[in-house]
């Protein structure tokens, strides 16, 4: 093997070495965040995100190492459903934790959405049995 | 059930979406089975017929580009600074409920706007008002009204810069209009 490529095996070595800590590091991150934070909204914040920087330097480094090229389109369609699916979930369980009050309003500096529910909730009430506030969402 | 058809190449980016997909799981980018992907892919928007995603026909690849970088680099910056909150407020953490009207009413821009904003850490959208185009944003550490307008403001740049990249012509212009005032 000439000089050459063994400098290029140990630089990318070296990056996959750092995507992977660094990766780790993420998923450590949402653990500490978990068990820190004080209540549903804002664990949903570590819980979902790291995953989104964590999961691509995890899955470069496997690109790299792997040194395939047909291994790269998997990995990236693979990121892509996370991109599309992370904030979907964290959307229904914050919108679902919102409505049934897991969270700590004294946490909050200012609230914009409970007018808004609150509003929605007594409109609901008003003209039963149709419920208001999701329809404007719902197709 | 009377949905309006949509024309081939408005659904054509769906379908070149879902050979890539096929082509990936397969590992496999020969022509043969590009094109039985590209059957499939015809074959699954007829039989599973959803509403249709309203693209506005315009991508700007220009604007595409700096956007995808400065995506990634905020999404770097904010999930450094989630764990350093995590470390170093833990339980005392302040957040805020946030509204911000967006300027589109386009269905898919104001899903593309929430992505976006939910995808980079410390940003969580708790709900939509699809009437009125308005996210409720929940933020991590926000503590005062001025950070309640500094997380409003990177919610409405965010929408400028996917208007930028793929906004419909009016909406573009209306930014153009609002930035040059």
């Amino acid at each position: 093997m000439n000089p050459d490529a063994s400098t290029v095996d140990t630089v990318i070595d070296a990056v996959s070495a750092v995507f992977m800590i660094v990766g780790a590091v993420m998923s450590l991150a949402a653990a500490i965040g978990l068990l820190r934070f004080p209540d549903l909204m804002s664990r949903m914040h570590s819980a979902t995100k790291p995953q989104v920087l964590g999961l691509f330097l995890l899955l470069a480094a496997v690109g790299l190492q792997l040194r395939t090229w047909w291994v790269w389109p998997v990995l990236v369609v693979a990121w892509i459903f996370q991109l599309l699916t992370v904030p979907v979930s964290a959307h229904m369980v914050g919108r679902a934790g919102y409505r049934t009050k897991h969270l700590h309003k004294e946490l909050l500096s200012s609230d914009e959405l409970e007018a808004v529910v609150l509003k929605a909730a007594q409109a609901a009430k008003d003209a039963e049995p149709d419920g208001g506030a999701s329809d404007s969402i719902d197709r | 059930m009377s949905r309006q058809r949509i024309s081939l190449r408005q659904e054509l980016p769906l379908l070149v979406w879902l050979v890539i997909v096929w082509g990936a799981l397969w590992q496999d980018f020969s022509p043969g089975n590009l094109l039985f992907g590209a059957l499939l892919a015809a074959a699954v928007a007829r039989l599973f017929y959803l509403p249709p995603v309203e693209l506005s026909g315009r991508f700007n690849v220009l604007r595409a580009i700096p956007f995808a970088v400065m995506f990634i680099g905020r999404v770097v910056a904010a999930s450094f600074q989630v764990f350093y909150l995590a470390v170093a407020q833990g339980p005392k953490v302040t957040n805020a409920v946030v509204a911000v009207p967006l300027r589109s009413h386009s269905d898919l821009m104001v899903t593309a706007t929430g992505h976006v904003i939910s995808l980079i850490p410390g940003s969580l959208v708790v709900e939509v008002d699809r009437s009125t185009s308005t996210l409720y944003i929940h933020g991590l550490n926000v503590r005062n009204a001025d950070d309640v307008l500094k997380l409003r403001k990177e919610v409405r740049d965010t929408e400028a810069g996917l208007i930028r990249v793929m906004g419909t012509k009016e909406e573009l212009a209306a930014l153009n209009q609002e930035v040059g005032a």
